[in-house]
This record gives C-alpha cells, sequence and structure tokens, in this order.
C-alpha cells in the first residue's frame, strides 16, 4: 500500500487501470449479461445506450459481453508468454554471466541471430506451418521476445558479476549455480520486473495485430485484437464494436506503461535516497 | 585588510521540507584575499557540503536553508541560477576529487580547459589558449605547448589533476575551491600535484578552499584549518595551533591517527603457512618459457609464517593486487611454486580442493562492492559456515552472533542488510566474513584505504587483535607506508610488478633502503608544515 501511496499520479492511474483490468479478465465471463457467442438481436452495430450497453457488432451479439469474454485472452497469453520469455532469457543470462567467455560467446551469438528474426514475420511463417492455437501463439511470442529479455539480463548479470562479493563466493570454490541464483539474481530482480511489463506490452500488441489478421485467437473465442478485426466493416459508421475493443486494449498497454514507469522512477529514487 | 570569503551561520538541510535533517549547523569563517583554509573531517562531516555552498551549490536533495556565504560583494547562498552561472568559473572555481571522471573523455583538454573563459567571454580564443600554456607551464605539465591537444586518457592521472587546476584557474577566479584533489593519486605523484597547486595559488593571489581528511597534506598547504564532525565546527585555528596545539579533542584524535610512530612488530614466527617461490603471472598466452605475453608480475617470493603479517608495498600499477589474486588461484599463475601448508597448491582456483580454498580468505577493499547488497548480514557471515563446516540452524545462528563479537560488532546485525551500515561497520563485517572459514591466511587487499583515519586506525587494531588470538597468517597489501610499517613482520616493495626490497619490519625501521623505497618514504608527507617546500629545495 505504501509503493502505491509514494507513486505520482499517473502510477495511481496505471495500478487503477491495470487492476481493473485483470478484475475484467478473471471474473468477466462471469459478470457478463449474455454468452459472447449467443445472438441477441437482429440489429447490427448498434450504438451505445440501446438495449445493449455496449450496442451489438456485426452478427447482433452484445459487444458488452464479448469484451468481458475477450480481456482474459488479451490479458494472460501476454502474461504468461512474458513471463516465460523474461525467466527463460534471465536465466539463460545468469548461466552466460558465470560460464567462461567461450561459452558466453556461444549464447550470445545464437541470441543475436534469434533477435535479428522480426517477430511478426516469424509468427506468421510459424502459424502458416503448424495452424494457429493458443499454446502456439504462446510458443511463438515467447520464443520471439526471449533473446530481447537475455540481452537486459545478461547485461545486468556481468555487472554484477564482476562485483567483489562475486569474486568472493568464487574465492570459497562456489559452484556456478550458487553463484547465478543467490548471488547474481537478487541484484538484477528490479530491473527485470520492469523489464517483463515491457514485454507483457508488446506481447499485447503482437497478439492483438495477429488476430485483427485473422491469425490470432480462432473464432468462437475472440480476444480483443479478433473484436477489432471482425467488427472492421463497422468502422465507417463508427460502430462501438470496433471502437470500444480498440481502446480497451490502448487503455491495457498504457496502464501497463504508465505503471512500470512509476515503479522504476521510485526504484531508482530509493537507491539514490541511500 | 577586510574578508574575501565570509561564511555566516551556514545550515545546509537535506531531504524533503518539514522533515528535513540539518546536515551543516551553522559552520562561520571569514577568509582574507589569498588565504587558504582546510576544511578536515571524516567523510560525511559536511566538508564537501560547505564546499560546495561556496559555490551557491547545494547536491540534490540538499538546500542552503539559513545564512550568508559572501565572496566579494556576493552573496551566493541569495543568487538566482543565473546570476551563479555569470559566476562560477569565472569568479569561483572548483577542482573535484577524480579527475578523470571531470575531463570528457571525447574531447581535446585544450577545449575543456579553455570552456568556461569562452563561455563567460572574457578572452577571445588565442588569448584564452596562451593563457592556459602559461598555466601548463607554471602547474610544471611537460611539454605545455602540445598537451592540450591530447585526449584525457592521454595523460596520467598526477597530470590530468593539474589539468583540471588549469581549467579552475583559466578566468583567474577569487576564489578555487579543491576537493579532495590528491586522494587519488599515489604518494610521489602527490608530491607534484600538491607543490604545483601551491605555487599557483600563491602566484594568483588567489583565496583558496581546501577540502581533504588527510592533516599531513593540509599542513602543507593550509593557512588556516578548520575541524568539522557530523556538520559542526570542532575547531577553527591557524595551522601550527592546530598542529601543535590542538584545543579540540576530535582534533587530537585525528592528530594522533597521522603521527608516524617509530614501533614495528616483531612476532615470533611459528610454522610457514605459504611459500610462495618465483611465481611469473599476467595475462595472454604463456610463452614456452612460462613467461605470459602480458607480464604483470615476475619472479615474487614469499614466505609467510603462522601469526605473522607480511606487508606489500606499491604504487597503482605495481601488481600487488594481482599478487593477492594469484594467491588466491583466481588469476593462476604461468610459473613457480606455491606451498600451503607444505603440500603443493595448484596455480588455477578450480582445481583446488574445499579446504584449500577454505585456508586461504580474502578481504577486499572496498566492503560496499564485497558485501552483497541482496543479503542480511546474518546470510553472508553463514554461507562460509555452511559451505565449508556443514553448520546449520541454530548452531550456525550461534556462531554468527560470535563472529560479530569478535569484530566487536552488535549481534542483532544479523537481521539487517549492509546497505544501511557504516563504511567501518561494513569492513568488520567483510573481515569477520573472512574468519567464518576459519582459515589459515588472510589476504588483505587495501582494506583501510577506503576508511576515514579514525575508522581505519581502529579496523587495524583490531585485525592485530584477530591475529593474536586466533594464531593467523595476514597479507597485507596497502599504498600507505606507515600503516604496513607499523603492522608487519615483513615488508616487501613492488615496484612494476619486481620485488625492489624484502626485508623484516625490524630492518625496514632503521634500513638501508633501495633507492625506490626511499623515494617512496620521502614521499609521504609529514605533519611538519615546512615539509613540502624543504623537499622543493632539495629537489
Amino acid at each position: 500500500m505504501n509503493v502505491l501511496k509514494s507513486m505520482p499520479l499517473s502510477g495511481k492511474l496505471g495500478a487503477l487501470l491495470v487492476m481493473f483490468w485483470v478484475f475484467i479478465a478473471v471474473f468477466g465471463p462471469w459478470l457478463a449479461p449474455h454468452s459472447g457467442s449467443e445472438i441477441v438481436a437482429y440489429d447490427v452495430f448498434e450504438p451505445i445506450g440501446g438495449d445493449y450497453v455496449l450496442g451489438t457488432d456485426y452478427i447482433g451479439r452484445d459487444v458488452f459481453s464479448r469484451i468481458l469474454d475477450g480481456t482474459r485472452f488479451t490479458i494472460f497469453i501476454p502474461l504468461l508468454a512474458a513471463a516465460l520469455a523474461c525467466s527463460a532469457g534471465t536465466l539463460i543470462a545468469l548461466f552466460s554471466a558465470v560460464s567462461g567467455p567461450r561459452t558466453d560467446e556461444v549464447i550470445s551469438r545464437f541470441m543475436d541471430a534469434l533477435i535479428s528474426i522480426p517477430s511478426k514475420i516469424f509468427s506468421l511463417v510459424m502459424i502458416a506451418a503448424f495452424g494457429s492455437s493458443v499454446p502456439l501463439l504462446l510458443t511463438i511470442t515467447a520464443i520471439s521476445y526471449m533473446p530481447g529479455s537475455f540481452r537486459i539480463a545478461r547485461a545486468l548479470a556481468v555487472n554484477v558479476a564482476n562485483m567483489d562479493f562475486v569474486t568472493v563466493a568464487r574465492t570459497r570454490g562456489e559452484s556456478r549455480l550458487y553463484l547465478a541464483i543467490k548471488e547474481i539474481l537478487p541484484n538484477i530482480l528490479h530491473p527485470m520486473l520492469a523489464d517483463f511489463g515491457l514485454r507483457f506490452v508488446f506481447v499485447v500488441l503482437l497478439l492483438s495485430s495477429l488476430s485483427f489478421l485473422g491469425l490470432g485467437v480462432q473464432p468462437p473465442e475472440a480476444d480483443l485484437g479478433s473484436l477489432v478485426r471482425e467488427n472492421i466493416s463497422g468502422l465507417a459508421e463508427g460502430a462501438p464494436a470496433v471502437i470500444i475493443p480498440a481502446i480497451a486494449i490502448a487503455t491495457i498497454t498504457i496502464a501497463v506503461n504508465l505503471l512500470i514507469d512509476s515503479l522504476r522512477g521510485g526504484a531508482t529514487y530509493a537507491a539514490r535516497g541511500k | 585588510m577586510t574578508a574575501h570569503v565570509s561564511v555566516e551561520k551556514l545550515r545546509v538541510e537535506a531531504g524533503p521540507q518539514g522533515q528535513a535533517k540539518t546536515i551543516v549547523h551553522d559552520v562561520s569563517f571569514t577568509l582574507k584575499r589569498g588565504e587558504v583554509l582546510a576544511l578536515i573531517g571524516e567523510s560525511g562531516s559536511g566538508k564537501t557540503t560547505i564546499a560546495l555552498s561556496l559555490l551557491g551549490y547545494a547536491r540534490p536533495g540538499c538546500r542552503i536553508s539559513g545564512g550568508a556565504v559572501h565572496v566579494g560583494e556576493d552573496n551566493m547562498a541569495a543568487m538566482n541560477a543565473a546570476q551563479l552561472a555569470g559566476v562560477r568559473g569565472r569568479k569561483v572555481a572548483y577542482v573535484a576529487q577524480s579527475a578523470a571522471a571531470a575531463f570528457n573523455p571525447s574531447r581535446r583538454i585544450m577545449e575543456q580547459v579553455i570552456e568556461s573563459a569562452l563561455m563567460h567571454g572574457v578572452m577571445s580564443r588565442s588569448q584564452a589558449e596562451a593563457k592556459a600554456i602559461d598555466l601548463f607551464k607554471q602547474l610544471s605539465l611537460p611539454s605545455p605547448q602540445t598537451i592540450g591537444r591530447r585526449y584525457p586518457h592521454e595523460v596520467s592521472g598526477g597530470q590530468l589533476q593539474r589539468l583540471m587546476a588549469a581549467m579552475a584557474l583559466i578566468c583567474e577566479p577569487e576564489l578555487i575551491i579543491f576537493d579532495e584533489p590528491t586522494t587519488a593519486l599515489d604518494v610521489t605523484t602527490q608530491v607534484d600535484v600538491l607543490k604545483a597547486f601551491k605555487d599557483v595559488v600563491k602566484a594568483y593571489n588567489t583565496t583558496a578552499v581546501y577540502v581533504s581528511h588527510d592533516l599531513a597534506v593540509v599542513a602543507q598547504i593550509a593557512d588556516q584549518i578548520l575541524v568539522l564532525q557530523n556538520g559542526r565546527m570542532m575547531e577553527k585555528n591557524p595551522t601550527p595551533t592546530i598542529l601543535n596545539h590542538a584545543e579540540h579533542a576530535y582534533t587530537r584524535q585525528l592528530l594522533s591517527a597521522v603521527q608516524d610512530s617509530d614501533s614495528y612488530k616483531d612476532n615470533e614466527p611459528g610454522e610457514v603457512v605459504i611459500d610462495i617461490a618465483n611465481i611469473d603471472a599476467g595475462y595472454g598466452k604463456i610463452s614456452r618459457d612460462g613467461k605470459p605475453e602480458i607480464p604483470i608480475l615476475s619472479d615474487i617470493s614469499m614466505r609467510v609464517r603462522r601469526g605473522q603479517t607480511v606487508g606489500i608495498i606499491g604504487e597503482s600499477g605495481s601488481g600487488k593486487s594481482t599478487f593477492a589474486r594469484v594467491i588466491a588461484g583466481l588469476l593462476p599463475a604461468a610459473n613457480g611454486t606455491m606451498l600451503l601448508n607444505n603440500k603443493e597448491l595448484t596455480p588455477a582456483i578450480v582445481d583446488r580442493s574445499k579446504t584449500e580454498c577454505q585456508q586461504i580468505q580474502m578481504v577486499f577493499q572496498n566492503a560496499d562492492t564485497a558485501l552483497n547488497p541482496a543479503h542480511k548480514v546474518g546470510d553472508i557471515l553463514g554461507r562460509p559456515l555452511t559451505f565449508f563446516h556443514g553448520l546449520k540452524g541454530a548452531a550456525r545462528k550461534q556462531r554468527v552472533a560470535e563472529l560479530l563479537e569478535l569484530v566487536k560488532l552488535p549481534a542483532d546485525l544479523a537481521d539487517r542488510k549492509c546497505g544501511a551500515l557504516s563504511g567501518g561497520q561494513k569492513q568488520r563485517i567483510n573481515l569477520a566474513r573472512a574468519l567464518a572459514a576459519e582459515p589459515s591466511v588472510i589476504l588483505c587487499d587495501e582494506v583501510t584505504s577506503a576508511l576515514d583515519t579514525v575508522v581505519a586506525a581502529a579496523i587495524l587494531e583490531l585485525l592485530g587483535e584477530l591475529q593474536a588470538k586466533l594464531n593467523i597468517a595476514i597479507v597485507f597489501i596497502s599504498h600507505d607506508i606507515s600503516t604496513v610499517k607499523s603492522l608487519c613482520d615483513e615488508i616487501m616493495v613492488l615496484y612494476k610488478g619486481k620485488t625492489v626490497q624484502y626485508t623484516s619490519g625490524k630492518q625496514f625501521a632503521i634500513g638501508p633502503y633501495e633507492p625506490y623505497t626511499e623515494l617512496l618514504l620521502n614521499s609521504v608527507p609529514t605533519l611538519d608544515p615546512t615539509w613540502l617546500d624543504s623537499r622543493q629545495s632539495r629537489a
């Protein structure tokens, strides 16, 4: 609670929005007045404020319910993917930092090769090869964002690995595992958490754009990106069915960014205060 | 003659408004034109804060909350940012501790030296460059005509410090502030730099404030000394009075910490713990005759006995820290033999057994980086206990408490992280961690150089007591000759990776000395204010 209090206004706003979206993601399906896939009205692209809170979509389904239902994909897939990417990246980076220069070189060059593949092209190729499914989307996004996480973690870990306290542990004859997990990891955890937040945002955007292309989450399920795509024909008449999901994606990403920025600012302030 | 610089009831606060902590309490002093005042005290005594307030500057989070700072006609404490910008560099100038950090590495020196003159528009570029070359000559820099064309990394540390003084003096300021300008330098370099500062301050009749923690250095250059402790003035008197008739107890404590004692140590020699013969070490490929491509150490031999201390003296770059790393196995020796308790010791740490690792423990210079900030004190001390002796749970806790008591720290520190501890406390924990392994030899690499004099003296005393109690061997690496002299049974002087002299402490107290040892000994400032001048006449 103290963390929240000491945050700047933008951070509080971010935290509030993030909490709101996580709440929706968890409880959305239960809160929805209708089933997401049920066709409830004959009129398509109804405006806000009619019988349905956020109008209806291109075949007359309740937009409000569909958003409540779809948010969990937009939140949880990226959350899991970012967690996978960051933990894998960090662990490989730690191993690289405590290993000799040759191992480090091999791992780093491999990651460079991986990072040079554009994430969107990579996803398109993978989806073309294996067909879209939630586990595949998870794997793809985790793989494409892992090298970036590795680079940051390695840069931090190499700095810490050169500190005297690591040398002391080395002279004690400690194993590499101990050096990595006990000596180095606690000192790079904070910046890696900030990195995790950023990567989450990237994955949300990648996943939404894949869904927009029709290659993400497949019908009858729909994440926010798919909602934007399937209702794109309503754009001309300004239908809430296409605008609201777009706004939802925007607020999620902005909220997470605001939150991270304020956390990072707080962390450096604490370090300075010491 | 009226006062040129006067500070009245200066008060500086740190922290947010309302819950601010006062870090400088009502400090007042006056200086006549051309006088040199030294601010002396330990870290945290507020000496740099006071010096910076003369520039009208307070570090982020601090503010000047009361009093007046007059330099000539101007009240620096009451000026706004634009007015201050007009005065700084022109009327008041600053020489920082680390010139290496203060120079921009990507610009040529001349550009940076004359920058403030051009900015204030006091002279044209060609005038400024001519002036700079004059200053280079006065500061006895080599090849003054061309040195300005070099980049900062192309000159030595001592030269860079003098170039920084040239930068400060380019506009002929009325007041110049030296903030520990020689602390980072080797003794032999420090002498030249001090000499250059003293001459130049005299030549321009500049008022100067010299911040330092070293009384002996200050004695050479200052007319008056102001002693500070915890942001309060303890004593302010002319230099001879401070040195000979110090009024305040704290001043006397500082004095006694620097006083050179003629005592030497001569412990009963025990059995040989470490026997090192003809070590070569360095970096790069090792040739067929066992010499590394970039040699750091060549042909070093040393023997350390139980209960004895061997001191290794050398300036930066002499290879003294490398030697400790070679013994610890972090940098495998290319050549030569090492015996630990009469058994052959492999050069690389990865080939050593756990017991061998346990026998040799290293204590690093900087406790800030040697202790993991993420761990609690109890875990830092407990890890070697578990690792080497398999202690767990209550037994481990018990032993941690014993170790803390051994280094004279309260047992409840075990639950704290080391970020909040003082420098002296951290260094004690650093030492306790080495002792936790129950080693037969401890390698101390500059363990006191990051500490204040009084704190350092306490650590050294502790080290002596522990040695007597635990009968361990110590290799004590330092650049500080007087410390080594009073602490060590045997002394080795290193220069460029070679042994210059290796004698017993007893012999070292009387001589004779090798020429380089002689030079080192003569470069250490004494409390005698005429020391620097007498050296000058000899040179």
